[in-house]
């Protein structure tokens, strides 16, 4: 089991500029789509952290950015991390897909996909899941407008 | 012993006073097939009655209650509720063919009602190779289900046709076997004689062990024959809808509904009267008292009792346990009771020339 | 929709079409490959897969799921859900909502399990808080976590004997649910969504006859419950339906997220009750139930088992609820300081997640519900490749889905 530094020096190690948040739950390491699958194979297949499951991939609309984040945890060491993947870009969101090294993303990541409209490349079957495949739009981020369906109160 | 045979031969007398010869014998026919339609649809809306009052009884539950007291007029509203409905067809279904597969399964199975022996006299048809007739007409009803399934044109009837047609082709043998036991051991295949065979008892308690087993492989067999029980892959609700007959609606559903209750009572009956007496009361060895008092229960009644003891059994089957997937349904019949039932027949044979039967 | 997937005249008239047409995604993404009837081969018969439709309507699968599954014979090739049908967009309404009022979403989503996806969110928001929570509220709030793991788990049960066809278990199974139903609706005024929980504590205080209601169910329940195993567990048909049926490894278990009974079967030890323990679940004796077999009847015992650990909790607690406080003092208004949250619990399905992302204001900047039956799903097409159409049923009954908490 290790400890939040020494998570923090091993990410700092396969990693360029990663940004660390302290002071919550788990260790919050952000990290630019560029260096996320170097970062995720190593957490994944390195005996000394062995991330195996990930239990939650979310996306969250900052009205600057994208982020995507993976929470992990490690059925043999015990111990939790939660990757996040910062994106920049509004207009083509590009996030390197992580269904190769865990199997849970591939649905995950098409119900990002679909709220968010951030793409995940190499996924082998990217389309929407939760809304019609006719849908226009992403209704998770926060510049969605659809005067038909959402009232907005207040 | 009440004889109906009196009953009948004065009909036939007071006729053919009044008629010629072909005319008194069309009438009788036709007074015949009135009969068989009435009790047709009366044993049909009875059994569908019986049935929904014995699931509730398993499952700790009261059943039909509102429509009438008890609940006793609740197969005449779902009868008028069929009728009232509209005769759904789907625009590729194959009309001829959809619209006469309800027919056929209807015609195999008054077929098969022409010969069984109600009560003494009380047979339509008595031929002197009943059981034989018996089985190949009942092997009708496996076409109507293939029919009614590829006229469908729909993917989920289709998979319960076949399905149904593997399952009741592959039963039939084992039928035949175990009915063999009875036909090797009373001599004969007409049903009165066998009956008349079982005077001084019945079958089951005569020929001992090979004909237990065979009762046993019957039920079975029986059972898969119908598509009920534990052998409904063919209809199972929670896989393909309804199968072969989803695509039916109103009159014709109400057809192929009531022709499987009438198929369970087909066998039912074959089985009371082959392995269990048909109309013969229950008599013990030589207790004249006890035997005259069993002679009190008309023989109609005897065997109304047989007949609903085994459909009876038949329910309690479908209501507690799942189903066989269907390679295990083949599996369980070209495994096991078929080598099972030939065995049997070789077991009956050797008993029958040793004379080792009561 | 505008999507044409089957064209049934074509897929009559010729041989090889192209029987799904692809799918139009909303912006420029490359469109995926359409799905192509592959042409086999083989020396004698020149075949050809077809799809059959499980369609949203469907007696078998728990809630508006479909399935359309690719088939060679009897053989399943390829089994792709489709789902979305019962979205509701809990967590675009979440965004708009104070923490009071989302608790009662969320309700909807598991309605098999409401009191402890309740509260999932009233933890998250307590912890986030840092509000010391009375000891009654604790331990009633186990009791009424375990008691609704019952009765999801009696649901289940007469589900799945009544999709393997033994119908009469679901009779018995709801029999012996109306129990639990009963003494819920006493105590919270609800049979189904009940809104018990609030962000503090509880919204009322256990009714007077709760604790002797729940002593005389759980006497009741442990002679019932062998009768289970009598009707199904060891009855020959049913087990020649499950074993070896549906099999999933420990390996695929972890990578595909699953979480639950259906992991426990495979050997993955996952419960959050015993992983990261909540309530009073660190007090209390109970087993966590493994196995390693992974099959359909694997999964099939771990809840029956797990039921008995869950008599055996509530036996534990209920003659020794302290008194005190049902709510602790919150304010009307609840604002959680800025930051992210995460919350596990463990349902009836398995690892509910609750992840807030909090701006400091009355309702969460992002609530995301990690729902345990969306990872389940995932795993269903590894699950039930190279098994028969009546495995199929079979292997999702055990997968226990409730579509509404996949969809939110």
């Amino acid at each position: 089991m290790m400890s939040n530094d020494e998570l923090q020096a091993f990410i700092q190690e396969h990693c360029a500029d990663p940004v660390f948040e302290t002071g919550k739950q788990y260790l919050n390491a952000i990290v630019a789509p560029e260096h996320l699958m170097r970062v995720a194979e190593a957490l994944r297949h390195d005996p000394r952290t062995s991330f195996d499951y990930m239990f939650c991939l979310s996306g969250v609309d900052f009205s600057t950015h994208f982020m995507v984040v993976y929470h992990l945890e490690s059925t043999t060491l015990n111990h939790c991390v939660v990757l996040k993947c910062k994106v920049s870009d509004r207009v083509n969101p590009d996030v390197p897909s992580v269904s190769s090294i865990w199997r849970t993303a591939e649905f995950h990541e098409r119900e990002v996909y679909d709220l968010f409209g951030v793409r995940f490349v190499d996924h082998p079957d990217l389309r929407r899941i939760l809304l019609d495949d006719d849908w226009v739009g992403h209704p998770m981020r926060k510049d969605y407008v659809d005067e038909a369906n959402i009232v907005q109160l207040g | 012993m009440q004889d109906f045979s009196l009953l009948t031969r004065a009909i036939h007398d007071n006729l053919s006073s009044h008629l010629s010869p072909t005319l008194t014998q069309v009438t009788e026919m036709v007074i015949v097939a009135v009969c068989f339609l009435t009790f047709f649809a009366l044993t049909g809306m009875i059994m569908v009655y019986v049935e929904r009052k014995v699931c509730a009884l398993f499952q700790q539950r009261l059943g039909p209650m509102r429509v009438g007291p008890w609940g006793l007029a609740q197969s005449f509203a779902d009868f008028i509720k069929l009728l009232f409905k509209e005769p759904l067809m789907t625009r590729q279904a194959d009309s001829f063919i959809f619209n006469l597969a309800p027919f056929i399964i209807i015609i195999s199975s008054f077929m098969a009602i022409a010969v069984i022996p109600f009560a003494k006299g009380l047979q339509a048809l008595d031929f002197d190779i009943g059981i034989f007739y018996v089985t190949a007409v009942s092997s009708i009803g496996v076409v109507s289900i293939l029919l009614a399934g590829w006229s469908s044109s729909n993917k989920y009837s289709l998979i319960g046709a076949i399905r149904s047609g593997a399952q009741v082709l592959s039963y039939e043998i084992s039928i035949g076997l175990s009915l063999l036991t009875i036909v090797m051991l009373s001599g004969t295949l007409q049903f009165s004689t066998i009956i008349q065979s079982q005077a001084n008892g019945w079958w089951i308690f005569k020929g001992h062990l090979p004909v237990i087993f065979a009762f046993i492989i019957y039920v079975i067999a029986g059972t898969a024959e119908t598509n009920r029980g534990p052998f409904d892959i063919a209809e199972a609700e929670s896989e393909l809808t309804a199968g072969f007959h989803t695509e039916y609606s109103g009159i014709k559903f109400s057809f192929f509904f009531l022709a499987e209750y009438i198929n369970m009572f087909i066998i039912s009956a074959i089985a009371a009267t082959v392995f269990l007496g048909g109309w013969m009361p229950f008599h013990m060895g030589s207790w004249d008292a006890f035997n005259g008092i069993m002679d009190f229960i008309p023989p109609l009644a005897w065997f109304v009792l047989k007949v609903g003891g085994i459909m009876f059994l038949m329910m309690w089957f479908r209501w507690t346990f799942p189903r066989l997937r269907i390679d295990q349904l083949l599996t369980l019949e070209w495994k096991y009771l078929m080598p099972l039932s030939i065995l049997n027949v070789v077991f009956t044979a050797f008993i029958v020339v040793s004379g080792w039967h009561f | 929709m505008k999507q044409t997937l089957y064209n049934w005249d074509e897929m009559m008239q010729s041989e090889t079409t192209e029987t799904v047409e692809a799918i139009e995604p909303s912006q420029s993404v490359e469109t995926p490959e359409p799905l192509e009837p592959i042409e086999h081969s083989d020396p004698i018969l020149k075949t050809q897969d077809y799809f059959i439709n499980m369609g949203p309507q469907h007696p078998s699968t728990h809630g508006v799921l479909r399935l359309v599954l690719t088939l060679d014979g009897e053989i399943i090739k390829n089994v792709e859900p489709h789902i979305g049908y019962i979205h509701r967009s809990i967590e675009k309404m979440c965004e708009s909502d104070s923490y009071r009022q989302i608790v009662h979403l969320t309700d909807r989503m598991d309605y098999l399990s409401c009191h402890i996806n309740n509260e999932a969110v009233c933890l998250a928001v307590e912890n986030a808080l840092e509000l010391e929570i009375p000891d009654r509220v604790v331990v009633i709030r186990t009791i009424i976590d375990e008691l609704t793991r019952l009765a999801s788990h009696q649901l289940w049960w007469g589900v799945m004997g009544m999709d393997l066809g033994a119908i009469t278990s679901f009779l018995y199974g709801f029999r012996d649910r109306e129990m639990i139903t009963d003494i819920f609706e006493e105590t919270c005024g609800a049979r189904l969504t009940m809104n018990y929980n609030v962000p503090g504590g509880l919204m009322f205080d256990i009714h007077p006859n709760f604790q002797r209601k729940v002593k005389e169910f759980v006497q009741y329940f442990k002679k019932k419950l062998p009768e289970y195993d009598d009707l199904l567990s060891g009855n020959v048909i049913f087990l020649e339906r499950t074993k070896g049926i549906g099999v999933l490894t420990k390996e695929d278990v972890i990578s595909y997220g699953v979480s639950g009974p259906t992991a426990r079967a495979s050997g993955f030890a996952c419960d959050v009750r015993k992983r990261h323990p909540y309530n009073a679940y660190d007090r209390v004796q109970f087993k966590e139930i493994v196995m390693t077999e992974g099959d359909t009847y694997a999964r099939y015992r771990v809840r029956i088992l797990e039921m008995w650990e869950s008599l055996s909790i509530i036996e534990q607690l209920i003659d020794n609820i302290p008194e005190g406080e049902y709510c602790a003092k919150t304010k009307a208004v609840i604002k959680l300081p800025v930051g992210e949250f995460y919350q596990r619990v463990e349902t009836a399905r398995g690892d509910l997640g609750v992840y807030i992302v909090s701006d400091g204001k009355k309702s969460p900047y992002r609530m995301k519900f990690r729902s345990p039956g969306f990872s389940n799903l995932s795993a269903l097409n590894h699950c039930a490749k190279g098994c028969k159409i009546a495995d199929l049923v079979a292997i999702m009954s055990t997968f226990d889905l409730v579509l509404p908490d996949i969809d939110r």
